[in-house]
C-alpha cells in the first residue's frame, strides 16, 4: 500500500499487521455467520464450537496488540503509517468485540430454539443480520484496499441497520405482549437483535477508522443514528 | 573475496595466497633495509663530517703562553690621571720592557740578529698583556711583575706537534736555536698552555694567535637583528594579507608565482641589488649590517611568507567560523585567533630563513663585508663581517695557525646556529596551543 | 494590522486564523543562493516566529544549511556565493547596505555541527563576544556575564571551579553547550543550530534539546537537524527542504502526523522518492 519503505523490513511489519487484521476480520465473519445460520435453520449442533472458536479470535488480538507495540518502538511511525499502526490496534479491538457478539448471539440461540418452536418474525432477524454481514464484508475489503469511499458507504448504511433494530425492537415487545409464554425466547431475540445492530456500530466505527487513516481526520459528520429504540415503549392497553 | 564455489579451489587459492603474503613481507623488509640504510649513510657522513672538523679545531681553542718576569721601570710610565686622581690610562714602551725581559733570559745572544730572532719567539700581542696587566693594577708600576705573555703562532704550532721537530731545520718553520730557547723555557717551568681567550675577545688579525671571532661574531648578531626586524613583520603581513584578505583573482595568483619564484633565486643575485640600490642608489654604508641585514632580508622574505601562509592555511575554518559566528570582525579573526594558533608554524618557517641566512656568504661578498676588518662593530652603520665570510678568509690564509683557526670558526658558527635554533624552538614551544 | 499583512500561509489547514500575537521574527522572501553558476535555493518564502523552535529537516544537499547560513550572512565570506531576495529580521532588511555584518552576526548567533571551542580557558570562551562588543564595562560585570550565560547554557555547575582551564578539555557534549554559552554570551535575539548534536551521544543529545525547550523563552530558535524525531521532539514549526526549494512548512505536529504534500509524507517516513 503506497510506495514502498527504504527499510523493507518496515514494509514486511506492516504487511504483517494488515494481515492479522484481515485473519482476524476472516474469523470473526465467519463466527458471526455461523451464529445466524444457527439461529435461522434451528440448528444447536455447531454452537459449542462457536463458543470454543471465540478463543481463537482473542488470541489473534493479543498478538496482534503485540506486534503492534513492537513495531512502533521499533519503527517510530510518522504520519500514515503512524495512523495505519494505531487504527490496525483499534480495528483488531473491534473485531475481537464482534466475536464476543457473536458468540453471545450463538449462545442466546441456543434458549431461543429450545423454548419456541416457531418463530414467524426471524425474517426481521434474517433481514438485519444479512445487511451487517454485508458491512462486515464491505467494510474489511475496504479495509484491505485502503478505499475510504468504500468505508463511508458502510458508515451510511449503519442508519438502516438502526432503523431495522428499532422495528424489531417493537414487533418483538408486541408479540411479548399478545403471548406471555413467549417471554423467554422474545428476551433473548431482543437480546440478540442488539447484538446484531452493536456488531453494525463497530463495522462502522472500523469504516471511521479507515477513512482516518487515509485523511488523517475523522468524518466530520457526526454519525447518523436512528435507533430509537432505547425510547421504544407500547401502550400495554 | 566470497568464496564463491565450495571447498573445490581453497586448497590452491590458499597456497597462492601464503606466496603472496610471503612476498609482501619480503618487499616491507627490503624497502626497511633501504630507509635503514639511507639514514644510516647519511647520519654517517654527517657524523664523520663533525667529528673531523670538532677535532681539528681543538687546537684553536688552547695557547701556550710564556710567563716572564717584566720589570715596570716607572719613570717611563706615563700616568695619565682623571679629576677624582682615578688613573684613566697609562702609557709606556711595553714592548720595551718585554724585550729587556727576553734579554735578561738570555744574557748570551747579543748580535742583533741574533735577538730580532730571540723577540719572534712571543707574539706581537705581548706588550699588550703587560699594558693590560698595569693598567688593572696601577700600583704595578715599579715593580717586576710576572706576566704571561702569549708565545708566537709557530712555537705555539710546535708545542702542540703540528710542526715536527723532528724534521730538518730547512723544512721546519722553527729554526733549531728557537727551539733551544723554547726548551730552556720548558725546562724553567715557565710554558703553559691556557685556553685561547683571544679567539673570543679579539677582532680580526694578521697574525694568527691574535685572530680572533669577536669582530665576526658581533657582525653575524648585527646583521640578523636587522635581517629578522625587517623581514619578520614584512612576511608576515605580507602573509596574512595574501592568505586571508586578497581577492582571489588573477593578479593574487601572479604574486603567489612570483614569491615562490623569488625563493629560488641565486643568493648572489640580491648581493647586487644591495650594491646597485641600497649601496649605490640610496648611499648607505658598506660592510655595514644594515645593508647586509637588508638584502638578507630580502632572501629571507619569500621563505617566510610561503611558511606563514602554510601556517594560516592550516587553522582549521571551524575555528574562524566560529569566531565570526560571535561577530567578530576579519581583522579581529585574524589577529586574536588565526594568528596565535598558526605561530608555531611562522617561528618555524622563521627559524629556518634566518638559519639560512646566517650561512649566507655570496651576497654579503658584493656588498663588501668580506673585508678584512679589525675592530668589532658597534652598530649597525660601522663596518662588519660575518662568521661564514670569516672562516673563508681565514681557510684563503696561508699560515699554518689558521687550519685550526677554521675549524673552530666554523664550530663556533654550528654553535651559534644551534643557540638561535634552539632559542626559536623554546618561543615556538610556548606559543604552541592545542586545539 | 490585518490579516492581508500576514503572510498566506498562516491560514492554517484546520481554518483556524493565527492571533495577532505569534509575532514573525524573521522574515525570508524569494531567498535564492548560487553557488557559482549551480543553484542551492529556489526562492524560499519562510517565516520565523519569535520564542519559537523552527526545525529544517530535508535530505542531506537540499540547502537547509545554505538557508540557515543566509540569516547571519556566513555565507558572505564564500567565494562566488550569490544572495537573491530579502530576509527581514524584526522588519530590518538584514542584506541592505546600512546593517554591519559584525553587530548582525551578535544579534544572530549561531552554533555549529562540530563543538569548536576556542583553544583558549573555559572563561576566555564565553568572555570572548562581550570582550569584542565592548559589552562589560568592568571586570565584575563581565564575570557576571559569563557566568550567567554558563548557567544558562546548564553548565555551570559542572565547570565553575575550573573556569581558567582549557575549554578543549570537556567532554563533546560539555563542549558544545560551551559553544551554546559563548553564543549566548552577546545577548542575541536569535540562535541558529546548524546540527548542534549530530556529533554526541545520545545522552548529551537529551541534554541539549532540554536545554532548547529552556532557551526558547528568551530567544528565537532555528535548528537544522537530520534527524526527524529530534525535529518532532525540540520544535514547534517544521520546513521541510527538497533539492532546495520549501516544499512544506506548518507545526510540526501537523507536519509529523498528517503532511499535505505527499513528498514530505514520504520522506518522513522513510520512504524512497
Amino acid at each position: 500500500m503506497g510506495s514502498e519503505h527504504i527499510v523493507s523490513s518496515f514494509d514486511n511489519d506492516l504487511a504483517e499487521l494488515n494481515h492479522m487484521v484481515a485473519r482476524l476480520g476472516g474469523l470473526a465473519e465467519q463466527q458471526f455467520a455461523a451464529a445466524v445460520e444457527a439461529l435461522e435453520t434451528r440448528n444447536t449442533s455447531n454452537i459449542d464450537a462457536i463458543v470454543e472458536a471465540d478463543k481463537q479470535l482473542d488470541k489473534l488480538e493479543f498478538e496482534l496488540n503485540e506486534r503492534a507495540i513492537e513495531v512502533i518502538a521499533r519503527r517510530s511511525p510518522m504520519a500514515k503509517d503512524l495512523r495505519r499502526i494505531i487504527v490496525a490496534l483499534r480495528v483488531a479491538g473491534n473485531l475481537e468485540r464482534i466475536g464476543d457478539y457473536a458468540k453471545n448471539i450463538a449462545k442466546r440461540s441456543r434458549v431461543i430454539i429450545e423454548h419456541e418452536k416457531s418463530l414467524g418474525d426471524n425474517v426481521s432477524i434474517a433481514r438485519i443480520a444479512g445487511l451487517t454481514q454485508q458491512m462486515i464484508n464491505q467494510v474489511l475489503d475496504a479495509y484491505a484496499t485502503g478505499d475510504a469511499e468504500l468505508a463511508m458507504d458502510v458508515w451510511d448504511r449503519d442508519m438502516d441497520v438502526d432503523q431495522l433494530h428499532t422495528s424489531i425492537f417493537r414487533e418483538v415487545l408486541e408479540q411479548i405482549g399478545a403471548d406471555s409464554e413467549r417471554v423467554s425466547a422474545g428476551s433473548q431475540l431482543l437480546f440478540v437483535a442488539k447484538n446484531i445492530e452493536r456488531i453494525g456500530d463497530y463495522a462502522t466505527g472500523i469504516a471511521e477508522q479507515i477513512y482516518f487513516v487515509k485523511h488523517g481526520e475523522f468524518p466530520s459528520q457526526t454519525r447518523p443514528k436512528a435507533d430509537d429504540s432505547s425510547s421504544s415503549a407500547i401502550d400495554q392497553s | 573475496m566470497t568464496d564463491r564455489g565450495p571447498q573445490k579451489n581453497d586448497p590452491i587459492r590458499a597456497a597462492r595466497q601464503a606466496q603472496r603474503l610471503k612476498k609482501r613481507y619480503r618487499k616491507e623488509r627490503r624497502f626497511r633495509a633501504f630507509g635503514m640504510s639511507a639514514v644510516l649513510l647519511a647520519t654517517g657522513i654527517l657524523a664523520f663530517l663533525m667529528t673531523s672538523i670538532v677535532y681539528t679545531s681543538i687546537p684553536a681553542f688552547t695557547h701556550h703562553n710564556l710567563t716572564l718576569d717584566v720589570t715596570i721601570i716607572a719613570e717611563e710610565v706615563d700616568i695619565l690621571r682623571d679629576d677624582q686622581g682615578l688613573v684613566t690610562n697609562v702609557d709606556a714602551n711595553w714592548l720595551g720592557f718585554v724585550r729587556t725581559a727576553l734579554r735578561d733570559s738570555f744574557p748570551e745572544v747579543t748580535s742583533r740578529r741574533d735577538k730580532r730572532d730571540l723577540y719572534k719567539l712571543l707574539s706581537i700581542g705581548a706588550p699588550d698583556a703587560v699594558r693590560d696587566a698595569v693598567q688593572a693594577d696601577p700600583n704595578l708600576i715599579g715593580q717586576t711583575i710576572q706576566v704571561r705573555l702569549p708565545l708566537s703562532d709557530d712555537i705555539d704550532l710546535v708545542m702542540k706537534g703540528l710542526i715536527d721537530r723532528n724534521l730538518p731545520e730547512t723544512d721546519r718553520l722553527v729554526s733549531d736555536r728557537e727551539l733551544a730557547w723554547l726548551d730552556k723555557f720548558i725546562a724553567e717551568q715557565r710554558v703553559s698552555e691556557n685556553f685561547a681567550i683571544q679567539l673570543f675577545a679579539n677582532g680580526d688579525s694578521r697574525e694568527p694567535e691574535m685572530a680572533g671571532l669577536k669582530g665576526a661574531l658581533m657582525g653575524s648578531l648585527l646583521t640578523m637583528l636587522v635581517t629578522l626586524l625587517i623581514s619578520f613583520p614584512l612576511g608576515v603581513l605580507a602573509a596574512v594579507y595574501l592568505q586571508e584578505m586578497a581577492p582571489k583573482n588573477r593578479l593574487t595568483q601572479i604574486i603567489e608565482v612570483n614569491i615562490n619564484n623569488l625563493a629560488a633565486v641565486p643568493s648572489i643575485v640580491f648581493g647586487l641589488l644591495g650594491l646597485a640600490v641600497f649601496i649605490s642608489f640610496f648611499q648607505l654604508p658598506r660592510s655595514a649590517p644594515l645593508v647586509g641585514g637588508m638584502v638578507l632580508a630580502l632572501m629571507t622574505l619569500p621563505t617566510i611568507i610561503i611558511a606563514t601562509r602554510a601556517s594560516l592555511a592550516s587553522v582549521p575554518p571551524s575555528i574562524r567560523q566560529a569566531a565570526m559566528g560571535v561577530g567578530a570582525s576579519r581583522l579581529q579573526v585574524i589577529m586574536h585567533h588565526v594568528l596565535p594558533l598558526a605561530m608555531p608554524g611562522i617561528l618555524t618557517g622563521t627559524i629556518i630563513g634566518l638559519a639560512q641566512a646566517a650561512g649566507e656568504t655570496a651576497p654579503l661578498l658584493m656588498i663588501g663585508m668580506m673585508a678584512f676588518i679589525v675592530d668589532t662593530p658597534t652598530d649597525v652603520t660601522s663596518k662588519a663581517t660575518v662568521l661564514p665570510a670569516q672562516i673563508y678568509m681565514w681557510a684563503n690564509n696561508p699560515e699554518r695557525a689558521f687550519v685550526a683557526r677554521t675549524s673552530a670558526g666554523i664550530v663556533v658558527l654550528l654553535s651559534f646556529l644551534l643557540l638561535v635554533n634552539g632559542l626559536a624552538i623554546y618561543f615556538r614551544k610556548r606559543f604552541e596551543k592545542r586545539w | 494590522m490585518g490579516w492581508p499583512f500576514t503572510s498566506a500561509n498562516v491560514l492554517r489547514k484546520d481554518g483556524k486564523m493565527s492571533s495577532q500575537e505569534e509575532n514573525i521574527k524573521i522574515r525570508t522572501s524569494g531567498v535564492t543562493v548560487h553557488y557559482g553558476a549551480a543553484q542551492a535555493l529556489h526562492g524560499i518564502d519562510l517565516d520565523i516566529r519569535a520564542n519559537e523552535v523552527t526545525a529544517l529537516i530535508g535530505p542531506s544537499g537540499c540547502g537547509k544549511s545554505t538557508f540557515l547560513r543566509c540569516i547571519n550572512r556566513m555565507n558572505d565570506v564564500i567565494e562566488d556565493c550569490h544572495f537573491g531576495g530579502k530576509i527581514e529580521i524584526d522588519g530590518e532588511d538584514i542584506y541592505s547596505g546600512e546593517i554591519d555584518v559584525v553587530e548582525l552576526r551578535a544579534r544572530v548567533g549561531m552554533v555549529f555541527q562540530k563543538p569548536n571551542p576556542f583553544p583558549k580557558s573555559i572563561y576566555d570562551n564565553v568572555a570572548y563576544g562581550p570582550r569584542i562588543h565592548g559589552l562589560a564595562s568592568s571586570k565584575d560585570e563581565l564575570d557576571h556575564m559569563v557566568e550567567t550565560s554558563l548557567r544558562r547554557a546548564g553548565l555551570w555547575q559542572e565547570v565553575h571551579d575550573r573556569l581558567h582551564t582549557s575549554g578543549s578539555g570537556l567532554s563533546g557534549g560539555q563542549q558544545q553547550r560551551l559553544c551554546i554559552a559563548r553564543t549566548i554570551a552577546v545577548d542575541p535575539n536569535v540562535v541558529l543550530m546548524d546540527e548542534p548534536c549530530s556529533a554526541l551521544d545520545p545522552i548529551a543529545t537529551a541534554i541539549i534539546e532540554e536545554l532548547i525547550e529552556e532557551l526558547r523563552s528568551q530567544y528565537t530558535i532555528v535548528i537544522v537537524t537530520h534527524s526527524m524525531q529530534q525535529a518532532a521532539r525540540v520544535s514547534q514549526r517544521t520546513a521541510y527542504f527538497h533539492l532546495g526549494h520549501l516544499v512544506e512548512h506548518g507545526d510540526t505536529d501537523r507536519i509529523f502526523t498528517n503532511p499535505a504534500n505527499k513528498q514530505t509524507e514520504a520522506y518522513i517516513s522513510g520512504k524512497i522518492g
